[in-house]
């Protein structure tokens, strides 16, 4: 991995991370996978849910619980499902007590079908969390006024989609999110709609802080292998974006030096 | 009174009380509660007096994306 990582912290809400991947924990093949690929990709923080007990059978005897505390890395609960303000103040205060943490990615949904933010109310619900002592993380579209909007309520982070959740496009509107990245300031993590290694690093080469996927790992062939993939694509980017890249030119220029060619211009 | 816990009726006797909730469907720890859509604090579970008709919802951790 680089020896950049540790002179180049992600920071959010005054938190260090020595890492600028962020991963799911949903969609293995297995435990043994998911928790193999952690520790390869080494992720900032990991993300969890909460769902009633006893409706999810396979994780009976909450094996995953065990598996996330000897992990010792960060969890990111997240209010995914949640389809109202109150059902998202609600799910957080039971994730904050669940997992003993004031992190909380904040998902409010607006469309089933492509799980959209509601873009209406996501200002509203982002406001009671921050006024709650929650240090949230919104999940949202790449609207800029929007992302504006989370800011001006004290997001001191956002992260807009690349595209619809699980739906490995990569970024569907890269222009919106160029744009995005230029007009604010705050710390942005791409959320959802990564597939590939290279969607990854070209977010990361555009100035992005971060990226959290979750299918684009689970559901490789080999996630773990995947994993590494994606953390070392991620840190490439970063790496990219620090070191500035040259401008695109129409014309070609050759790049060995033409002085001194042998033949040159005999025939 | 009948009291939906995880969408299940239960049948539970007057002036129960989270704690009793929770005992109903012997949850296992890690879990929160709410009420009604309104969180409860663990500090409060013998406190809460339940009501006819209350819905209580018992979570637990899961993988998450």
């Amino acid at each position: 991995m680089s020896m950049n990582t540790s002179h180049d912290p992600l920071v959010l809400y005054g938190e260090t991370f020595h890492s600028r991947l962020l991963l799911g924990t949903s969609r293995y093949p297995s435990p043994a996978v998911l928790e193999a690929a952690v520790k390869l990709a080494k992720p900032a923080m990991l993300t969890a849910s909460l769902r009633r007990q006893g409706a999810v059978p396979h994780e009976a005897g909450n094996q995953f619980w065990e598996m996330l505390k000897a992990l010792k890395v960060p969890v990111l609960p997240n209010t995914a499902g949640c389809h109202s303000v109150q059902e998202v103040i609600t799910t957080a205060q039971m994730a904050r007590e669940v997992f003993e943490t004031p992190w909380i990615k904040l998902e409010l949904i607006g469309d089933d079908y492509t799980l959209q933010p509601d873009t209406l109310n996501l200002v509203e619900a982002a406001d009671k969390l921050i006024k709650d002592g929650f240090k949230v993380l919104p999940y949202t579209t790449e609207d800029l006024v929007l992302c504006q909007r989370l800011v001006d309520v004290g997001c001191q982070a956002v992260m807009p989609w690349a595209a619809p959740i699980g739906t490995g496009k990569g970024p569907v509107n890269p222009y919106a999110m160029r744009m995005l990245r230029e007009r604010l300031a705050v710390p942005m993590i791409v959320d959802a709609g990564l597939g590939k290694p290279s969607h990854a690093c070209s977010v990361m080469e555009w100035g992005y802080d971060g990226v959290l996927l979750n299918t684009a790992v689970a559901l490789a062939q080999d996630p773990v292998a995947m994993a590494g993939a994606f953390a070392s694509a991620t840190q490439a980017g970063r790496d990219a974006w620090r070191s500035g890249a040259m401008s695109e030119q129409d014309a070609a220029q050759p790049s060995t030096p033409v002085l001194g060619t042998p033949f040159w211009h005999h025939a | 009174m009948k009291v939906t816990i995880n969408k299940r009726e239960h049948e539970l006797p007057t002036g129960a009380t989270v704690a009793d909730a929770v005992a109903a469907i012997e949850a296992r720890p890690p879990f929160a509660a709410a009420v009604n859509t309104q969180f409860v604090p663990k500090a409060q579970y013998p406190r809460h007096v339940l009501k006819d008709g209350d819905r209580v919802e018992i979570i637990s951790p899961v993988t998450g994306g």
